[in-house]
């Protein structure tokens, strides 16, 4: 997956070669073509926007006006947002890597291990709203409700089975030696996690970090029925200003641009385990 | 005292590592799951903040009998799914075909690719929701420079649902590519190699050699990007609401505004209950459908 060549077999010739690469450019540019209208729109004042100009004086006043507008929240919901994913993240890498490595290391009777592993994938597939329902009633007899504590454990719960998948596969690629090693020095079993196994399965921990905290950034349908004004995350301000009365289309797209960033962050410094993350978690 | 703490959590680790994720599970997933069974033959309102339940069993599914909604919504999310998915795969399976014979570029498609999977699902239908503007979008300034008048892309009831078809295409086809490019990067060379000596044309060991090989990786990506699409919910909530009308009410849409529009969660838990049956049947007929090709 990591070395990037073709056999010579394979390799289009000719005018072949000519088409393959049209083709290619023109699926760049349709992926890459919207991005860049939109970070335009984000730099037009509403006029340019309203004229469809495509010269225009760039300016920046649609963020200051998202992020420090004295009508905007934006910059509260951000700070939500990275509470919200930060701790989640931290919570489900803890939970999912410790069920990962248990049914991995350990002798759990095969029904065990196909209860949990069944019920992680059903719960993965089903509409999330359909839970929602329930969580809301039980979130108010507690008296959670609209907290940010709240959010974050149902973020935990969405993240587990992807999270549970991917280290277990991380896991399943540690040599079997190295524990049989380890059991037969007298090595205690929670060293053997700590200081052989959770090295080992390092690269498993930062993919499936990476895209829990994505996911839970992005998450969109709990939020939309957990949270008011004051817990709102980064996907409920974009939502709101798209459906404001008197549309504010220059900051709502540099809104859509912001919640953009730490998915370019995220996938500028862990491309590899991002690929090597989602294609694992659906061919496996 | 340490030491005996240390010595108790090495005994029983197996049993407390696998603990958080069975409670986490029991409490926000098996728990609220038998509540849908309750609400289902229940009534909920709220007084004060405390929920007040009655048992109403006939109600709920006479509120089911007579939602005249669901059926649109249906078979919206059956044209949503079936066309959609049937796009991306399609388009995934040609550009891993096609990448996979280029030898350069792949670095970048492979970046490029990414980025709409990561990017929040509501940005996307705010994108969206701007390019397909009547007055200034980017298609309609489009149309409008290539001499034709402009359309109203998510504002007629003809073409509100394939609007937001394209945006999932657009969103999706990146995903399938990615799977169908590492199936794509998995064949061994030398099978390739065997064909194109044997005479065998480009066109030819695509279709008779490739393909046939990538018939497990695309039932995977079937399955997984139609019970997805199954759920999509972010992306149109955005862009239309189910409207104008109900041209592009979709299954989970309705689902969202019984519940949490009309407030009514016995009637809400019966809509879960029965989406959530739909997607176990689908999930053990394919999961026979894909070990029967693995095996084939």
């Amino acid at each position: 997956m990591s070395k990037v060549h073709t056999a010579s077999a394979l390799r289009l010739k000719g005018h072949e070669r000519v088409i393959g690469y049209a083709l290619l450019v023109a699926a760049i540019a349709s992926v890459v073509g919207p991005f860049a209208w939109i970070f335009m729109t984000s730099l037009k004042q509403q006029i340019a926007i309203y004229t469809g100009a495509w010269s225009f004086a760039p300016t920046w006043a649609n963020y200051t006006d998202v992020l420090f507008g004295r009508r905007s929240d934006f910059a509260a919901n951000v700070v939500n947002s990275l509470i919200v994913a930060g701790t989640s993240t931290a919570l489900v890498l803890i939970v999912g890597t410790l069920a990962a490595y248990s049914l991995y290391r350990f002798k759990w009777a095969h029904r065990v291990v196909a209860a949990f592993l069944g019920w992680t994938l059903l719960f993965h597939m089903i509409p999330v709203l359909t839970l929602v329902g329930p969580w809301y009633i039980a979130f108010r007899e507690l008296g959670w409700y609209d907290t940010l504590g709240a959010l974050i454990l149902t973020h935990v719960t969405m993240n587990l089975p992807i999270t549970v998948w991917l280290m277990m596969a991380f896991f399943g690629e540690i040599p079997p030696e190295l524990n049989e090693a380890a059991q037969v020095d007298g090595c205690p079993p929670l060293r053997a996690f700590w200081s052989i196994a959770l090295p080992l399965a390092a690269p498993g921990l930062i993919a499936s970090g990476i895209l829990a905290f994505i996911f839970s950034w992005n998450e969109f349908s709990i939020a939309l029925n957990l949270t008011s004004r004051d817990t709102a995350t980064v996907p409920l301000a974009i939502a709101r200003f798209a459906q404001q009365y008197e549309t504010q289309h220059g900051q709502m797209a540099a809104a859509s641009v912001i919640a953009t960033i730490p998915a370019l962050l995220l996938m500028a410094l862990g491309q590899r385990f991002i690929v090597r993350g989602l294609t694992m978690g659906s061919v496996k | 005292m340490l030491a005996s703490i240390v010595a108790a959590l090495n005994r029983s680790f197996r049993h407390w590592s696998l603990l958080p994720a069975v409670l986490l599970f029991v409490l926000l997933t098996v728990y609220p799951m038998v509540n849908l069974l309750r609400l289902s033959v229940s009534t909920v309102e709220f007084a004060e903040g405390r929920a007040q339940w009655s048992f109403t069993p006939t109600r709920n599914v006479a509120l089911l009998a007579s939602d005249s909604v669901l059926p649109a919504a249906v078979l919206n999310t059956s044209i949503f799914v079936v066309v959609a998915v049937a796009a991306e795969v399609t388009l995934g399976l040609l550009l891993a075909l096609l990448v996979g014979r280029l030898d350069r570029g792949k670095g970048l498609v492979r970046t490029v690719m990414i980025l709409p999977i990561l990017v929040p699902p509501v940005a996307i239908g705010s994108m969206w929701k701007l390019m397909y503007n009547y007055d200034f979008g980017m298609f309609n300034q489009a149309m409008v420079a290539l001499g034709m008048s402009p359309v109203n892309w998510l504002g007629s009831t003809s073409l509100a649902l394939l609007s937001v078809i394209l945006v999932d295409i657009w969103h999706w086809v990146p995903f399938a590519f990615l799977i169908l490019f590492a199936a794509v990067e998995g064949i061994p060379v030398d099978v390739i190699e065997a064909a194109r000596i044997d005479g065998a044309s480009s066109w030819q060991i695509a279709r008779r050699v490739m393909i046939p090989l990538l018939k497990p990786a695309l039932a995977i990506t079937l399955i997984f990007r139609g019970i997805l699409a199954f759920k999509t919910f972010d992306e149109v909530y955005l862009l239309t609401s189910g409207g104008p009308g109900t041209s592009t009410e979709l299954v989970s849409l309705h689902l969202y505004k019984v519940f949490f529009e009309q407030n009514l969660l016995g009637y809400g838990a019966v809509l879960s209950l029965l989406l959530i049956g739909i997607i176990v049947a689908t999930l053990l007929t394919s999961r026979r459908a894909v070990t029967a090709r693995s095996n084939a």
